[in-house]
Parts: C-alpha cells; structure tokens; sequence
C-alpha cells in the first residue's frame, strides 16, 4: 500500500472511497473542508452520497446520527478539534449515549497543525473521546494503519472516533498486517524498556528505540493503534516482560494514552513509569518540527525518559 | 496618540491609502510567513481603514483604557490584516509584522488572548465564538456605564455556526446599542461559494428578524463605510449589522474571487505580481524584513 512519508488524511481518503464503492450505506458529511480532510474523491465519486453541511460541525455530528438511525453508515469529516471538542455534546448524546454508529473522522489531530496555533491544535481529543462510554477510539500511527481503521471502523457497530494527523509521516508497519481493532501490535522485540505509543509517535519509539540499542538497550514498542477498548492484557504483559514503561502521544499526558496505561498498570501491576507528550499547556504557532521540539515530543525526549525510567527498575 | 471615535469628517484619500497600504502588509505578512488566510483579511482592508482610520477609539499612550472600543475578530483567520492595522496605527511595532505565525510571535495563527492579552479581547480561530464575548463586554461595560463600542468581524460562512444566531439573539435581547457586527459578504469559504455550501439568505430580513438594525453597503466604498459606521452609532436600542458586500482577495485580480485563495500562499513571484496590482502611496513604507534591503 504506502511507503515512504505519507500523511493518514490521504489514506482515509483512499479508504473511503474504496468502502464506498462496496458498500452503498457508506455516506460522508463534511463542515467545509473538504479538501483538508480528504474526502474530495469520495465526493466525486459518490456525490449522492456526499453531504455538504457548511461550518456546523454539531449540526453534522447530529445529522449523521440521524443518518445512522435510519441504516446509513455515515463518516463525519473535520478537524480533531472541532469534532472531539466543540461538537462535543452532539457526540455524547447522539451518538455514544445513542449508541449510533457514526464514524468520527478527524484530521489535524495533535501538535503537527503549525502555524495555525493553539486554537487549532487538538492536545485533548482522545481523552475526551475515551472518557465517553461506548465510543471506540482509533489513532492509526501511520498511512497503511490509517487505511486499515477506516475499513475496520466501517465494520464495527457503534460510533467510533478516528485520529488522523495532518503532516506526512514515516510508515512503518506492513500493510499486510491484519488490523484488529482493540488488539495492540508489537512492532520491536525487546526486554529492558517498553515503550508504548500511539500515533505518529510510533514512529518516533522506533528511532528512539535504535538509539537505545547502541547503548546496549533493548526497547519493545508496542503500537496502540486502539485507544479504546484498550489491549489491557498486551500492556500488562508488556509491563511485566520489561519492568519499566514509556508511553509517547502528540497528545496531553492528562487522560490519554498514558493516563490510559497508567490506570491500567496501577490496577493489575504497578510498573515505573515516565510520559511522553504535551504538558498541561497549550499549543502556538510554528512549523511542527520546532513545535515537536519544544513541547518535548522527539525520540530524544523518549530516549531521555528511558534513561530515567530505567533508574527506576 | 488619542484617535477619539468618529470625530470631525472621515478623510477618504487617507483611509484609501491605509486600505491600500494594509493589502500590501496582508500579502507580504503571508508571503513571509509561509501560510495564511490572504483571501478574507483582503476583504477587509477598507473596513479596517475606515475603523483604524477614523470611527475606532484608541490610545497609544493608554492601550488599556477602560472606555476605549473594542474589537473581536470572530473570523480569527483573517488576522494579519488586523495586526497590520494595529501596527499603522502605531498600537504595536511595524518590524513586528514579519514575526506572524513564527515560532515565539504574539502575532499568532490566530488571535490569542495568551499571547497578546493588550489587544486580543478574546481569542478566536475556531469559527462561531466571537458575538457572545463581545455581548458581555458590551453588557459589562453598559454596567459601568462606559461609552466604549463593540466591534465584531464576521465571516460569510462563519454565519451557518449556529451559536452566532445563539448570540444575535442576546444581542437584541438585552438591546445592546453598543454592538456592531461587520459581515464580510465575500461569498466564498473554502469549500466554495456561500451559496453551494450552506446557504445563508436571505441574510438582512433574518438578521432583522432576529432585532438587529441592518446596513447593506459595499464594504470596498470608504464613504458607505463610514456612513455606516456613523449610523450603527447613533442607532439606539438594538445592535447594529453591516452586511459589506466585499470581493475575496479584492486588489489582486489573480486571487478576486477565488475559493482557493481562502488559505493559499503566494509564491516570490505572486508576492511580486501582487503587490505590482496593489500599488503604492506616498505616505507608507512596506514593514522591514530582516536580511532583506527595504
Ligand atoms: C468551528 C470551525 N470550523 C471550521 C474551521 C475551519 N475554517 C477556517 S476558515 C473557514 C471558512 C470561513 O469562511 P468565511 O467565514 O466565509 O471566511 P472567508 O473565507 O471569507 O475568509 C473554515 C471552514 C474553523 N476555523 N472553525
């Protein structure tokens, strides 16, 4: 499938119009940003089925339940923050409290958005997706696993939430791996450190995790493309195979990933631990590179956090 | 310096050449910055020099005087024709101009209260949020007894949020004379026209409707302008909208019109081209940008 640096929106794009072509209750709304999100081949395809809902992204959350209610699959299409935050209570109600099955996909999830600053830039969407009963959260870490989710998300009954990052990113899983939604992925064997990371910070633990090797450590990363249901017994089994954890998300590490971990292993197994992600801050304007930076989400910062969590063990 | 609100007869030549002069700032500040949103902030250069240039209160020596106006910009992508006009109007550096959407820059993507909490009253970017924060500083300052105006920027588009007629209706509610939303009519968002994406019309009788005093003007006619802004004024009882009929990307013809200039960046020789079609005037200079020769 992809290779090389490749940005999820255009895989769920692809994904897209290939459901729709096998699947006639596909149908795909959007708030007026249809080309940001990638949605413009699904519309050209299928425009009975592509629904043009204007800058009102509650009015389209709320739509596409509707929608549902009456058999469709319908895939909501905008910026992480507008979905996960602002539409958040058409999400709540008409969706996870109805239990209908909408698929809520978002782009622009995470720091990478740039220039266009704080406003825009997502820190908090999978934690106030997670907390929502019934709601299935997806955070592919690549292009073929962004493929992937939007295929298995159209599959599941109920609604889902799918992150997608704007920037093209490292793909580095095989596209021929079968994508089990809750079912987390070992991408690297190892045994000192385990680093457990969502999203394009995937590929991040793996470097950090070559780094790692040349000082005689060996990291296992485990890919947690499912936020929700969590993969418990991968994690803890993860926890328990290394001692120490890691976890790294282009996210708050208030209530996402590694609060997610976190409850996990303080329930079943306490294990040291150290977070990767954005502080109890928020975002600004600049090219992501330099914002990845500052807010500590490289494979150096992974690399710094393994050192210290080793202290631990 | 004191600009006092609306005081003796607007000078039209001078507004025409800071209109002119905030279009060249707008198209070098994107260019410079890599990224932005060029077709609406050009939409708004005589708004913003009929504001800056005349009707708005402000104080350089005071920037934080209680009973000065207000001014949100509800359509927050359209900002760095704003800050141009902050920097005319001698609020903020000229040099500072070139820092926009950079790392560090109180010049944000979007207006941020955080980064800039002298002049962003609230901050925006997220479309739909502006009119219910400059509702209770209307309604706040009304307690005090200030005389300041309120001043909202909105985009065409940015209308089919629904928490806009949410906060219209609070407006004329509790009859907040104070209050004055600009419409910027361009006609375009990003999808493409108003009309293919979300229909908004017809927009005077629903916003008269909903008991606001409506103005429908050219939003490029200076005079229309500051007529406008004179009656919106002297209106007593209800807030006042100005539906400017405006052009996207007006003063480049190879963006006017044009959705994907909404958020497009002109290359070095667009820049060029651009500025050629924008002309100049006597009594402005471009903002210097370091390591160029201005
Ligand atoms: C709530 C929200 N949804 C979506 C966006 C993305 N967005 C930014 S500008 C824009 C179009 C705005 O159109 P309009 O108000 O007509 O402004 P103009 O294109 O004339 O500048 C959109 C959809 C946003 N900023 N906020």
């Amino acid at each position: 499938m992809y290779s090389g640096n490749k940005s999820m929106r255009e895989a769920f794009g692809h994904a897209l119009a290939d459901l729709g072509a096998h699947n006639e209750k596909i149908v795909v709304l959007t708030a007026d940003l249809t080309d940001a999100i990638k949605v413009g081949a699904f519309a050209k395809a299928f425009p009975d089925r592509f629904y043009q809902m204007g800058i009102k992204e509650s009015d389209m959350i709320g739509t596409a339940a509707g929608m549902a209610i009456d058999g469709l699959i319908p895939f909501t299409s905008t910026f992480a923050i507008f979905a996960a935050s602002l539409a958040n209570q058409a999400i709540r109600v008409n969706c996870a409290y109805n239990g209908t099955n909408v698929k809520i996909a978002t782009s622009h999830g995470g720091v990478c958005v740039g220039a266009d600053g704080a406003t825009h830039q997502a820190f908090e969407d999978v934690a106030l997706m997670r907390t929502l009963p019934g709601m299935t959260v997806l955070v592919p870490c690549d292009a073929n696993e962004a493929y992937h989710a939007t295929v298995a998300s159209a599959a599941l009954d109920g609604p889902v939430y799918l992150r997608f990052g704007r920037i093209a990113t490292p793909v580095v899983t095989d596209p021929n791996e079968p994508f089990i939604v809750g079912k987390a992925k070992i991408l690297r064997e190892g045994t000192d450190v385990s680093i457990i990371a969502m999203g394009m910070m995937v590929p991040f633990a793996l470097e950090a995790a070559e780094t790692l090797k040349k000082e005689g450590i060996e990291a296992q990363v485990l890919n947690i493309h499912t936020v929700k249901p969590l993969d418990e017994e991968a994690i803890i089994t993860s926890a328990l195979t290394c001692g120490c954890v890691v976890t790294a998300e282009e996210h708050t590490v208030i209530g996402g990933l590694g609060g997610a971990v976190a409850e996990v292993l303080a329930r079943h197994r306490p294990t040291p631990m150290r977070m990767v992600g954005v502080a109890d801050t928020f975002g600004e304007s600049g090219e992501p590179e330099e914002i990845l930076r500052k807010y500590h989400l490289t494979p150096e910062d992974i690399v710094h956090q393994v050192r210290q969590v080793l202290k631990e063990k | 310096m004191k600009q006092e609100r609306m005081k003796g007869k607007p000078d039209v030549q001078k507004a025409a050449d800071l209109a002119q002069q905030l279009r060249r700032d707008t198209v070098r500040m994107i260019a410079h910055a890599g990224s932005g949103h060029i077709g609406g902030a050009l939409s708004l250069a005589e708004w913003m020099a009929a504001l800056y240039g005349w009707a708005f209160e402000y104080d350089t020596d005071n920037i934080k005087d209680p009973d000065r106006d207000r001014i949100i910009l509800s359509n927050g992508h359209t900002c760095a024709i704003w800050y141009a006009s902050l920097a005319r109007s001698g609020l903020i550096p000229l040099e500072e101009l070139a820092t926009h959407r950079k790392m560090g820059s109180r010049l944000q993507g979007h207006p941020s209260r955080k980064a800039m909490p002298e002049f962003v009253e609230t901050s925006s970017g997220p479309l739909g949020q502006g009119v219910p924060v400059a509702n209770g500083i209307a309604l706040s300052m009304r307690a005090r007894s200030s005389r300041g105006r309120v001043y909202i920027v909105l985009g065409d588009g940015e209308l089919q949020e629904g928490q806009v007629w949410e906060s219209f209706m609070t407006a004329s509610h509790y009859r907040l004379d104070s209050v004055c939303a600009f419409i910027n009519l361009n006609n375009i968002q990003i999808d493409g026209t108003v009309q293919e994406v979300m229909g908004i019309e017809p927009l005077a009788q629903r916003l008269s409707s909903f008991g606001w005093h409506v103005i429908e003007i050219d939003g490029h006619d200076l005079p229309s302008l500051f007529n406008a802004l004179q009656e919106a004024a002297e209106t007593k009882g209800k807030p006042t909208a100005i539906i400017g009929r405006t052009v996207m990307s007006k003063g480049v013809p190879f963006m006017e019109g044009k959705a994907a200039w909404h958020g497009a960046t002109p290359s070095a020789e667009q820049t060029e081209e651009a500025l050629n079609h924008i002309g100049t005037n006597t009594r402005y200079r471009d903002f210097p940008i370091a390591g160029n020769e201005e």
